[in-house]
């Protein structure tokens, strides 16, 4: 069969079949695979808080917290079996990573000193910024937050007057993981740390 | 396998190596070699779009007038990618994850639109699938092997293995200005090896 000739009503009919088809194609491809996709970011998600949090029992429901008038971060706090709070991670945000919104899990024990780390999303320069995944819990360096307590100490970069050493050659992607480690304590900071279950007439005198 | 099949499966590896001899897709190649296991990634993920392009492109290739080749191909191979991308982040999240924006930017690799017009367009589906694995051999072969030279010189790792201790590593190379320089010196290597 010979190649179909370059007229109107040919070029129309060919093209418009072709983006039906895709249409199509890609519409069932995107049905089949919402349920994997989203079982898929739970799985990440709890994971994420496994990893953060020291072991925990049971977690409340995210409670969602803004910040910065601004912002609404989802804050989980997890209870041991003898329903003591241990600690909470919360799920911070910055727009400010070098190739667009970087996202994490950050947990903080009862006293406020960050446990660790999970970076949840992030679409940083492979090789430099893509290192904060693991660059900022790296033992014995001047770039390891575990255990630091965001009231206590300066979680900036040494650019800007902390402690924290950059990533090297990726101080932007630096920033922005610190910006959001620092909105995650916001979070945490301005919560009550007893859990939802205490009564009343307690509450208020929990808040740190 | 007759001698002409495997004879386009060489020309892609190397004759007409993409990287090499072509000089197509520098984008990808200088972006995602920063390390070796990214190049490899890449690579593959490129071959498996390709393959499936030049395939589904000899299929339509009489159906579709002269006139609206590009935009069709255009359409065609962008669909592909997109199912690759929601196929991966449902079945193999730990894939996905790694490769990560790589995988859209396959879209505007232009080794698949050039191969669509080149080849797939003009040969039949067996011949295109072999040339998609051909060229995708070659284009995984660059990537891996610019990979590794940027990851050694850059900081002394080849997969994530130290070889070399990391302070002998020279920043530029996993940079772009190093990338143009360890691609520029492969390609005169290769050019030298291949009319040798």
């Amino acid at each position: 069969m010979a190649k179909l000739t370059s007229s109107f009503k040919n070029m129309v009919i060919s093209l418009l079949s072709i983006t039906v088809f895709s249409a199509l194609t890609l519409g069932s491809v995107y049905t089949l695979t919402k349920e994997p996709i989203e079982k898929s970011k739970t799985a990440k998600l709890q994971k994420a808080l496994k990893e953060v949090l020291p072991t925990f029992e049971h977690l409340d429901t995210a409670i969602k917290v803004p910040v910065n008038n601004v912002d609404t971060l989802n804050l989980y706090k997890a209870y041991d079996k003898n329903n003591v709070f241990v600690g909470a991670a919360v799920e911070a945000n910055s727009k400010n990573g070098f190739g667009g919104e970087i996202k994490i899990m950050i947990g903080f024990d009862k006293e406020g000193n960050i446990i660790n780390y999970s970076v949840l999303e992030q679409k940083e320069t492979p090789g430099l910024g893509t290192k904060m995944v693991d660059w900022f819990k790296m033992s014995n360096t001047k770039h390891d937050i575990r255990g630091k307590n965001p009231a206590k100490h300066r979680l900036l970069v040494s650019k800007d007057g902390g402690e924290i050493d950059a990533i090297t050659a990726a101080t932007i992607s630096s920033r922005a993981f610190l910006e959001a480690v620092n909105k995650a304590y916001q979070a945490y900071a301005n919560n009550p740390k007893a859990p939802k279950t205490h009564d009343v007439s307690s509450g208020a005198s929990n808040i740190n | 396998m007759s001698n002409s099949k495997v004879k386009i499966i060489l020309n892609g590896l190397i004759t007409e190596n993409p990287i090499f001899v072509l000089i197509l897709g520098m984008c990808p190649t200088l972006a995602t070699t920063s390390s070796a296991i990214n190049g490899f990634s890449m690579g593959l993920a490129t071959s498996f779009v390709l393959i499936g392009s030049n395939v589904a492109i000899s299929l339509l290739k009489n159906l579709i007038p002269d006139k609206v080749r590009i935009p069709a191909y255009v359409v065609v191979i962008a669909t592909f990618v997109t199912v690759v991308e929601m196929l991966m982040q449902a079945y193999l999240p730990a894939l996905f994850e790694s490769l990560g924006i790589f995988i859209p930017l396959i879209v505007v690799n232009c080794i698949v639109l050039g191969r669509a017009e080149a080849f797939a367009s003009k040969n039949s589906v067996i011949d295109s699938s072999l040339d998609g694995i051909g060229i995708g051999l070659g284009f995984t072969f660059a990537l891996t092997l610019l990979g590794i030279v940027r990851e050694l010189l850059g900081t002394g790792k080849i997969f994530s293995l130290s070889v070399l201790p990391e302070k002998y590593g020279m920043l530029v190379f996993v940079l772009a200005p190093g990338a143009f320089i360890a691609l520029a010196y492969l390609i005169a290597i290769m050019n030298k090896i291949r009319k040798a």
